[in-house]
C-alpha cells in the first residue's frame, strides 16, 4: 500500500526526513509517533503527494508519486481519505453538505450522493446531525463528520494527522474506535499521533521518527521504547 | 478543457454563490472594468473619428496646376489626356481663366467691377484642378505635373497633407498606447478580484484538492466568475457608450454639420462586439492569472 525507499526530504537545506525506508501493507493499522518536528507531517504529506522527496522513491497504491504527472495527482488522492487535527470543515455548510461536497467534487451524480452520504453519516453515528452546522456540533462530532467526508468516496487508505489532538480523552477514544472499526472493514489506516495512552493501550504497529530518522518500527509496539 | 457534463450545475451554482457572497468586490471589479472599457471605447471612437475627419480633409486636398500664358486649345486637350493617364489621378477638371475670374468675382460679390478695374484684361492663368485617389500621392503627382510642357506653377496644400498624416499617425499611436494601458488595468483589477474570491474560498479549495478535485474543477467557477465580471463590465460600458455617442453624434450633426462624425451602425456594432469580446477576454486572462498562481502554491 505504502512503500518508502531511502526517502530524504530537505526544505531549504533543513532536513525533515533522512533515509527513511518502510512498508505498510494493505489492511494494516499503523501509529506514526515522535516529537513535534520529527518528520511525521512531512511523511504524511509525501503519502498524499503534497510533497515529493528530495531523494529516494515512494510508492502509494502501487504508483510512484515521483513519476506521477500533475494531472494524475487528484486520482491518487481519491484513493486516500485525509483527516486533520483541525477537522477542516466548511463552516457555512451542514454536516450533510460537508460530506456531500467531497462527492460533488469528484463528479458523483446527485443520485449517488443521495444514497451514499446518509450511509456514511449513519456509520459514523451522525444520523440525527445531518442538518447541523459545524458550530452546532461538539469537537468529537465535527471530527466524525470529517472522517465521514474522508470515507465517503471509499478510499483504500485513510491517513489521519493528529486526529485526536483537539479532543478530550473520552472523545479521543471514541474517534480512535471509529478508525479501528474502519480498519476492520479493510481500509488501511495510518495515524500520526501524540496520544501516548491510546498507542500504549491498542498495541498496534508503531513507527517512531526522531529528527527525521526512523528509529523504531515495532508490531504490537508502544509509544516509547519498551523498558 | 476536460469536464464532466454533470458538474456543470455545480460550477454555475458555485459561481452564483460567490458572486452573491462577494457582492461589493464583484461590483467594484465589474464597475472598474466598465470604466476601463468605456474609456477604451471612447479612445477607439476618437481614433476612428480622427481618421474619418482626417480622411475627409485629406480627400479635399487638390492640386492646382497653372498653365503658362498662351497655351493653345489643342495643347490643353493633350495635357488633359496626359494628366488623366497618370494612374494615381482620380479626377481632372479644366478651369479657364474666364471661369477663374468669374468665380473670383462671385467671391467679391460685385459683378463687373473687378473686370472694369482690371481694365478688360484678365491676369489669371488657365488651370487644371487635379485630385488623387490617395492623399499620400499628392506630392508625387504634383512633381509629375511640374515637369509637363505648358505647366507654369503647381500648387497644393503643401505641408497641410503631411501634417494631417502625421497627426493621424500620432493619434493612432497615442490611442493604441491608451488602449493597451487600460486593458492592462482591467486585467489587473479582475485578477485582484478573483484573488480576493479565491482567498475567501481558500479553505474550500484546500479541501477540494485534498479530496481529489482536478485542477479544472477548481478553476472553472473562477473562470466563469471572471467571464461574468468582464462581460458585465463590457455590457455596461457598451450601453453608456452607445447612448452618449449617439447623443453626441446627433448634437454635432445639428449644430456643427461641417464636422463629419462617423455614424455607421455596422462599425458601431463591430466596435461593441469587440468590446464585449475584450471584456470577456480580460476576465479570462485576469482569472487565469490568479488561479494559476493559486493552484501552483
Amino acid at each position: 500500500m505504502i512503500q518508502f525507499f531511502n526517502v530524504t526530504k530537505t526544505y531549504n537545506g533543513v532536513r525533515a526526513l533522512l533515509g527513511v525506508t518502510l512498508q505498510v501493507e494493505k489492511g494494516e493499522f499503523v501509529f506514526l509517533v515522535g516529537p513535534s518536528g520529527a518528520g511525521k507531517s512531512t511523511m504524511l504529506k509525501m503519502i498524499f503527494r503534497e510533497e515529493v522527496p528530495t531523494k529516494g522513491q515512494i510508492y502509494v497504491c502501487g504508483r510512484s508519486t515521483i513519476r506521477m504527472r500533475h494531472h494524475e495527482i487528484p486520482f491518487l488522492r481519491r484513493q486516500i481519505g485525509m483527516v486533520f487535527q483541525d477537522f477542516r470543515l466548511l463552516q457555512e455548510r451542514t454536516a450533510y453538505e460537508n460530506v456531500a461536497f467531497a462527492m460533488q467534487v469528484i463528479g458523483a451524480s446527485p443520485a449517488e450522493i443521495k444514497k451514499r452520504v446518509p450511509e456514511v453519516l449513519e456509520m459514523m453515528g451522525l444520523k440525527g446531525h445531518a442538518g447541523m452546522f459545524p458550530q452546532q456540533l461538539s469537537g468529537g462530532e465535527q471530527q466524525r463528520v470529517a472522517i465521514a467526508r474522508a470515507l465517503v468516496n471509499k478510499p483504500t487508505l485513510l491517513v489521519a494527522d493528529e486526529p485526536t489532538g483537539n479532543l478530550d480523552r473520552d472523545t479521543a477514544w471514541e474517534i480512535i474506535n471509529c478508525l479501528q472499526e474502519i480498519n476492520n472493514q479493510g481500509t488501511t489506516v495510518v495515524i500520526a499521533t501524540h496520544a501516548r495512552e491510546i498507542v500504549d493501550t491498542l498495541r498496534q504497529r508503531v513507527i517512531a521518527l526522531e529528527k527525521g530518522r526512523l528509529v523504531r518500527d515495532e508490531y504490537e509496539g508502544a509509544y516509547a521504547h519498551a523498558t | 478543457m476536460p469536464m464532466l457534463p454533470k458538474t456543470w450545475l455545480y460550477i454555475v451554482q458555485e459561481t452564483l454563490r460567490s458572486l452573491k457572497r462577494n457582492g461589493w468586490i464583484n461590483f467594484a471589479a465589474a464597475g472598474t472594468t466598465a470604466v476601463s472599457l468605456f474609456i477604451l471605447g471612447v479612445a477607439i471612437l476618437l481614433v476612428i473619428d480622427t481618421n474619418f475627419i482626417a480622411s475627409s480633409v485629406e480627400s479635399d486636398v487638390e492640386i492646382m496646376a497653372y498653365l503658362q500664358d498662351g497655351v493653345k486649345e489643342d495643347a490643353v486637350t493633350a495635357l488633359r489626356a496626359q494628366i488623366k493617364a497618370i494612374p494615381q489621378v482620380k479626377d481632372v477638371s479644366f478651369i479657364s481663366k474666364d471661369q477663374a475670374l468669374t468665380s473670383l468675382e462671385q467671391q467679391f460679390g460685385q459683378s463687373g467691377q473687378l473686370r472694369q478695374s482690371l481694365g478688360g484684361s484678365n491676369p489669371l492663368p488657365d488651370a487644371f484642378k487635379v485630385s488623387t485617389t490617395d492623399p499620400r500621392q499628392v506630392t508625387g503627382v504634383a512633381n509629375l505635373l511640374t515637369r509637363m510642357p505648358g505647366v507654369d506653377k503647381v500648387r497644393y496644400g503643401q505641408g497641410v497633407v503631411e501634417k494631417l498624416l502625421e497627426l493621424t499617425y500620432y493619434m493612432r499611436l497615442i490611442g493604441l498606447t491608451v488602449v493597451v494601458l487600460l486593458a492592462l488595468c482591467a486585467i489587473f483589477l479582475i485578477a485582484t478580484t478573483i484573488r480576493l474570491t479565491m482567498f475567501a474560498r481558500r479553505r474550500e479549495i484546500v479541501i477540494m484538492k485534498s479530496v481529489g478535485a482536478t485542477d479544472w474543477y477548481v478553476r472553472w467557477p473562477f473562470l466563469l466568475e471572471g467571464i461574468i465580471l468582464g462581460g458585465a463590465g463590457a455590457v455596461v460600458a457598451i450601453a453608456v457608450l452607445f447612448f452618449s455617442y449617439s447623443t453626441l453624434a446627433s448634437k454635432v450633426m445639428e449644430t456643427l454639420p461641417f464636422i463629419p462624425l462617423m455614424y455607421d451602425n455596422l462599425v458601431l456594432l463591430q466596435l461593441f462586439l469587440s468590446l464585449l469580446a475584450a471584456g470577456v477576454g480580460l476576465g479570462i486572462i485576469g482569472s487565469l492569472i490568479s488561479v494559476h498562481r493559486y493552484l501552483q502554491a
